[in-house]
């Protein structure tokens, strides 16, 4: 058949339309279906620190985890709330940088800076950007953009926090497991999260910020007071990670602003499979540990890292979690025209 | 503090702030026109000057014929960019962003790859573009050589170009519909895609042109890729898209304000000065200085 006569055609399978309804608890079978994929992240998520060889790579799994959380944050902000926040390394600083100040300075316990530096830092990040926030499409991702570089700066120019030499040694977590298991529970429990909140009232509001946000503003909502909401919830998350890091590498530095916590979550989410939320954390979670083997290379990693991302962009844009969450649910074939 | 002083600093700073404008010219254009984000212009600035430095040292060309050759090269491959890659994502800001970040990283980082073909990668300070002319200008209150006076010229020269080119030619005419409103301007039958690979190719050449004009002031080094991109976004955020005017104006704030404080302050503060100068602006007035364009579309 040549090709112009033929076009694919996609049919949801039996058991998805069986699985829709509160009938789906009825069988094992369709219990198992709507089940498989998610106790899949999960075991997945909770076994991988167990079964990886050594510590070394335990470490990367715990930056594959501070990866997750950006690329979560970011996907939320850019394809649920319309908000592209291209700033993943302002949280990253903001959010080490308290938590590394309060446990150097003050020598607290990390059951403490840790939820001082992620809500503190969420604070912070959100009152900082709250001006910005009438701004749109890629004026406000310029300005987030270029937040991380004025901070930098600014702890550069004045010589803050013990200026290039950073601050150093920050208390770590008592041991490795306790460390690499915490980020990937709250990974796991922002994932799920998310994807319930967007399921909420709350959800739709997001999604009508996203595609008009005039029509929104027609019904009466304060969409400023939502944005903020938003932006609260992905700050949290990204200073969450940024305390992590502090605490996981011992060390809070300038490199904490540095523009791999803002590239590296993005292509992860384009990976991943954008507005999918549970995506870009898998997507982080495939490609840290790819480019960690790929360190030997030297700066090929880079360029072939983003011929990768070119390439998903322009050849597969809906990303790998939404084309297999297609492939799960459908079967194809191609018909005569 | 005499008087000469400040006849150097403002000379200076003028100096400064034409090579701020060179620097965001191509960007301000291609955004602008098409309003394509080209992440890729400082990548773009950085191969100008290796390549011209190739030509004269590899094969030995002439000053002259090989900073031609670099600028036809260049403006070829920004028309390449968008032909291939910036076509299918064009309308979607963040695709855009990402991708041609994406090419700008993989350019820059690609030139310095090391022993892959006996490549030995551009690092370190040997490569040096000579200045246009040799010599130095020296009057009782300043001194500055030839090649900064120049400069300024080539900066002039281009603003008129420009701004005769988007009043009274036909593809600067397009061009200009183009950015006031594209279906109209497709429904007169400007070809919008065809548009917009012109605006890239003249875009990249500017860089070049640029790249040419500035690099001979200090050597051609890769990470001056990233800094000549946030300085063009930078200028042209606070200039407002749209207009030259505004563009120039604020290219010679930039420059001003970068010089007084290195002179008076320290030159670490520059960063901060700068960015601190965007978000404001970003802040307060969206749409730059000047800026008329589409003011709707930037904020709620």
């Amino acid at each position: 058949m040549p090709a112009e006569d033929r076009r694919k055609e996609r049919l949801d399978r039996g058991i998805k339309a069986r699985t829709e309804g509160l009938y789906a608890i009825s069988s094992w079978r369709e219990i198992t279906y709507l089940l498989a994929p998610r106790a899949a992240l999960v075991l997945g998520l909770l076994i991988a620190p167990a079964v990886v060889p050594g510590l070394y790579w335990q470490r990367v799994l715990g930056l594959a985890g501070v990866y997750a959380l950006l690329a979560i944050s970011f996907d939320f902000l850019a394809e649920r709330v319309g908000l592209v926040c291209i700033g993943g390394a302002f949280m990253i600083g903001v959010g080490g940088y308290i938590s590394g100040v309060l446990n150097y300075y003050f020598h607290l316990p990390l059951a403490l800076t840790i939820p001082v530096g992620t809500f503190g830092g969420a604070l912070i990040c959100t009152l900082l950007w709250l001006p910005c926030l009438p701004l749109r499409g890629i004026y406000f991702a310029v300005v987030t953009f270029m937040f991380p570089f004025l901070a930098g700066s600014i702890i550069l120019a004045g010589g803050l926090f013990r200026g290039t030499e950073g601050l150093s040694p920050i208390a770590g977590f008592p041991n490795i497991w306790v460390g690499v298991y915490l980020i990937i529970v709250l990974v796991l429990f922002a994932v799920f999260a998310l994807r319930r909140l967007c399921g909420e009232d709350i959800g739709l509001v997001f999604a009508g910020i996203k595609d008009n946000d005039q029509a929104v503003l027609a019904s009466a909502i304060n969409i400023t007071r939502v944005k903020v909401y938003a932006l609260f919830i992905a700050t949290v998350i990204g200073c969450f990670a940024g305390t992590f890091v502090a605490h996981f590498s011992g060390f809070v530095g300038l490199s904490l602003f540095a523009i791999d916590f803002t590239i590296m979550p993005i292509a992860a989410c384009v990976m991943g499979g954008p507005g999918t939320i549970a995506g870009p954390a898998v997507g982080a979670f495939m490609l840290s540990p790819l480019s960690e083997l790929l360190r030997g290379f030297g700066q090929l990693r880079v360029v072939l890292y983003c011929l990768v991302l070119v390439g998903f962009i322009l050849y597969k844009p809906e990303g790998l979690l939404n084309w297999a969450t297609r492939r799960y649910h459908q079967f194809e074939h191609w018909v005569k025209l | 503090m005499d008087l000469f002083v400040y006849a150097d600093v403002l000379l200076y700073g003028v100096v400064n702030g034409m090579t701020f404008f060179l620097m965001a010219v191509g960007f301000s254009f291609v955004y602008g026109i098409s309003r394509l984000p080209n992440f890729a212009h400082g990548a773009l600035y950085v191969v100008t000057g290796f390549i011209t430095w190739s030509f004269m040292n590899n094969m030995g060309l002439p000053f002259w014929l090989s900073i031609a050759i670099s600028l036809i090269i260049v403006s070829l491959a920004g028309m390449a960019i968008y032909q291939f890659v910036m076509i299918r994502v064009r309308g979607m800001p963040i695709s855009e962003i990402i991708v041609s970040f994406a090419i700008a990283l993989a350019i820059l980082e690609g030139l310095r790859l090391q022993g892959i073909g006996g490549f030995k990668g551009f690092i370190g300070p040997g490569y040096v573009l000579p200045p246009f002319v040799d010599g130095v200008v020296s009057t009782p209150w300043v001194m500055i050589d030839i090649h900064r006076l120049l400069i300024i010229a080539v900066g002039l020269l281009i603003l008129g170009f420009m701004w005769l080119f988007t009043r009274y030619h036909r593809i600067g005419l397009a061009l200009k519909a183009m950015a006031q409103h594209e279906r109209a301007a497709l429904m007169l039958g400007i070809n919008s895609d065809r548009m917009a690979n012109f605006a890239l190719a003249i875009g990249s050449g500017l860089a070049g042109i640029a790249a040419v004009a500035i690099m001979p002031l200090g050597n051609v080094n890769v990470e001056s890729g990233y800094s000549v991109l946030t300085h063009a976004i930078a200028v042209c955020v606070i200039g407002g898209l749209g207009s030259w005017g505004g563009t120039l104006l604020a290219a010679l704030t930039i420059g001003l304000a970068t010089t007084v404080m290195s002179a008076f302050g320290g030159t670490m503060w520059n960063n901060v000065l700068v960015f601190g100068l965007i978000i404001f602006i970003l802040i307060v007035r969206p749409s730059g200085l000047l800026g008329k364009q589409k003011e709707l579309e930037e904020r709620v």
